[in-house]
């Protein structure tokens, strides 16, 4: 009896050889991050040190990290007061791994801790926020959680009461067509297995096209895993992750790099063979509301977002700026960048990739989650219409319940921007 | 035996329960105000006290998907609301769970908004109807965590007992 990825990782951070999916565990854990909610996971960690008599004190400083992305630079004070209460919090507890409004080294949560080293192979990640299902790129169980389940995390250094879970295989076949990227697969892989088709599951993601796809592209897809109701996408460590573990992470020490047991027991697998896929395209107001890009109809934008935690990094800015690099945005379409780090908005400078973008019409902003949870950067009016690299549609998401969001890869976006109406790069703006 | 209040679909999101642009609101005891708070009416009923605790809402599959937001459980909890859903999203029940937040997994359930219904542990009687629904039970994982009336005296207990066990040595 063979063990899936998650299985043989829960193994390691419970000090066990074996466990098995339906077994309760308690994994140590090696990197527990949160974003702005650490002003909430601060409270409730607070509350379970109330009447105890004991100095409220993280279980260990070096394992916790804490980014501001989702409202920067502050929309409010309320915010911008929950972020001062956060930095005096992390000053007193010395907490190291913490990325402040900079444009040094801040950037989107789901950037920074791959591209500092933060995350390793085979070991227990945990997140206040449901799309640190990314990490799992990296070969890390890596899942979301609440914030008075991160306050008991702070105090004890470990889960309480996981369930390990079962594992459905994704096996990736093909070679991908043109202007076919890694959004595209995962979009249709959400709409292929629906929006809870994998809750309480983990996505292991296996095959060919999968081995050829590089970092950035195995980060967007177990970003959106999530979307399937996934714990966690992972993908198995291998070259690539080596690869980008030691040349664009900095990552010294050591690295263990294993797969699952080929006997495993998994779930359901699912092959999808990627030589066929088109661009896709996620309709309001689900994201399993999936169609190809040519049978969506004419669809016309209002406003364009490129960027995030799911698209903002360098080679999505670069696929943008290349179809958009001498022409020009559609009147009546406004385009927001938003770049996942500033790390990457200064490659994307260098580059030239930003004067591009910029030339042709688009808004560069300043890396974050910006306007992909309405709280800020470009809400959208009544009845408009947005076509967007983030990762969720749902009514509302962008801060207005009276308009549509649609989602697509960066190269439907740039070419959409072009023709103001969604667009299939294939054919490019016409 | 308590009043079903309000019925939904498939798919409610936590951008639904508690949308976005009120996350900089975090503590529990001031989250209730925007319990779908794009539902105005529905919103203004809570907000005017006329639900009675224990009220129930009648939800689909998959109720609580996408965002890991606490607020989306506590303002639920401020309310004193009861969920009866199809199923539910992985972090939207453990963070109800977490919270004290009553969760019911009633995979065929049928009710209409007004409708009387009688929440059993292993069944849910609709008393309106006359017809009974089979109750799944909560992940066994997190029993101890319900026992203990919340994540918090829970972890609280093991930081205590830490602390004990290292006096000890």
């Amino acid at each position: 009896m063979g063990l899936t990825m998650v299985e043989k990782i829960l193994a390691r951070a419970t000090g066990r050889k074996a466990v098995r999916a339906g077994e309760v565990v308690e994994p140590k854990v090696s990197l527990a991050m949160s974003h702005e909610n650490a002003a909430l996971v601060i409270n409730q960690f607070l509350e379970i040190y109330k009447d105890t008599g004991l100095m409220p004190k993280v279980w260990d400083p070096d394992k916790i990290a804490i980014i501001f992305d989702h409202r920067v630079p502050a929309e409010s004070s309320k915010t911008a007061t929950n972020q001062k209460k956060i930095r005096e919090f992390v000053a007193a507890q010395k907490i190291k791994k913490f990325h402040d409004i900079r444009g040094d080294e801040g950037g989107i949560c789901h950037q920074i801790l791959p591209e500092n080293g933060y995350i390793l192979p085979g070991t227990v990640v945990v997140g206040t926020d449901s799309h640190t299902t990314s990490h799992g790129a990296l070969g890390a169980f890596s899942f979301g959680i609440g914030a008075t389940e991160m306050a008991s995390v702070w105090t004890l250094g470990r889960v309480l009461n996981v369930e390990v879970p079962r594992t459905i295989k994704v096996v990736a076949t093909g070679k991908f067509q043109r202007h076919v990227l890694p959004k595209d697969f995962i979009l249709y892989l959400i709409g292929l297995i629906t929006a809870e088709g994998a809750n309480f599951k983990v996505l292991e993601y296996h095959g060919p096209a999968i081995e050829k796809m590089d970092i950035s592209g195995r980060l967007t897809v177990c970003n959106m895993s999530v979307e399937a109701g996934a714990t966690s996408g992972i993908v198995p460590p291998d070259r690539e992750t080596l690869r980008y573990l030691r040349e664009e992470a900095g990552v010294k020490g050591r690295i263990d790099i294993f797969g699952p047991d080929p006997e495993a027991e998994y779930a359901r697998i699912v092959e999808i063979d990627v030589s066929d896929l088109e661009p896709m395209v996620a309709c309001p107001h689900t994201v399993d509301n999936v169609k190809p890009v040519s049978k969506v109809g004419k669809v016309k934008v209002n406003q364009i977002v490129i960027g995030s935690c799911t698209n903002g990094r360098l080679d999505d800015l670069a696929v943008a700026a290349r179809i958009l690099k001498g022409k020009k945005i559609a009147r009546g379409v406004r385009m927001l960048v938003f770049p996942a780090s500033f790390r990457i908005y200064q490659q994307a400078l260098k580059l030239g990739y930003i004067a591009d973008l910029v030339k042709a019409g688009a808004v560069v902003m300043n890396p974050g989650c910006g306007c992909c949870l309405g709280v800020h950067q470009g809400a959208l009016g009544d009845g408009e219409v947005a076509l967007s690299t983030t990762n969720r549609n749902f009514k509302g998401r962008m801060g207005n319940p009276k308009a549509e969001v649609y989602l697509c890869s960066p190269a439907v976006a740039a070419a959409s921007a072009i023709t103001g109406y969604i667009t299939d790069p294939r054919k490019g703006g016409k | 035996m308590a009043r079903v209040v309000l019925k939904l679909g498939d798919d409610i999101s936590t951008d639904i329960i508690y949308p976005g642009r009120f996350m900089a609101t975090v503590l529990p005891t001031e989250t209730p105000q925007y319990a779908f708070a794009d539902f105005p009416e529905f919103n203004a009923r809570l907000k005017s006290g006329e639900i009675p605790p224990g009220s129930v809402v009648v939800a689909g599959k998959n109720f609580g998907c996408g965002s890991s937001r606490e607020q989306a459980a506590s303002t639920l909890k401020g309310h004193e609301l009861v969920i009866v859903a199809k199923n539910f999203a992985r972090i939207f029940l453990q963070n109800a769970i977490n919270l004290g937040l009553k969760v019911v997994v009633c995979p065929e359930i049928e009710a209409e908004e007004g409708d009387e219904v009688e929440i059993l542990p292993d069944k849910v009687i609709n008393k309106t109807t006359g017809k009974e629904f089979k109750v799944e039970p909560l992940p066994k994982a997190r029993q101890a965590i319900i026992d203990a009336g919340g994540l918090i005296p829970y972890t609280r207990k093991l930081l205590l007992e830490k602390a004990a066990s290292r006096k000890k040595a």
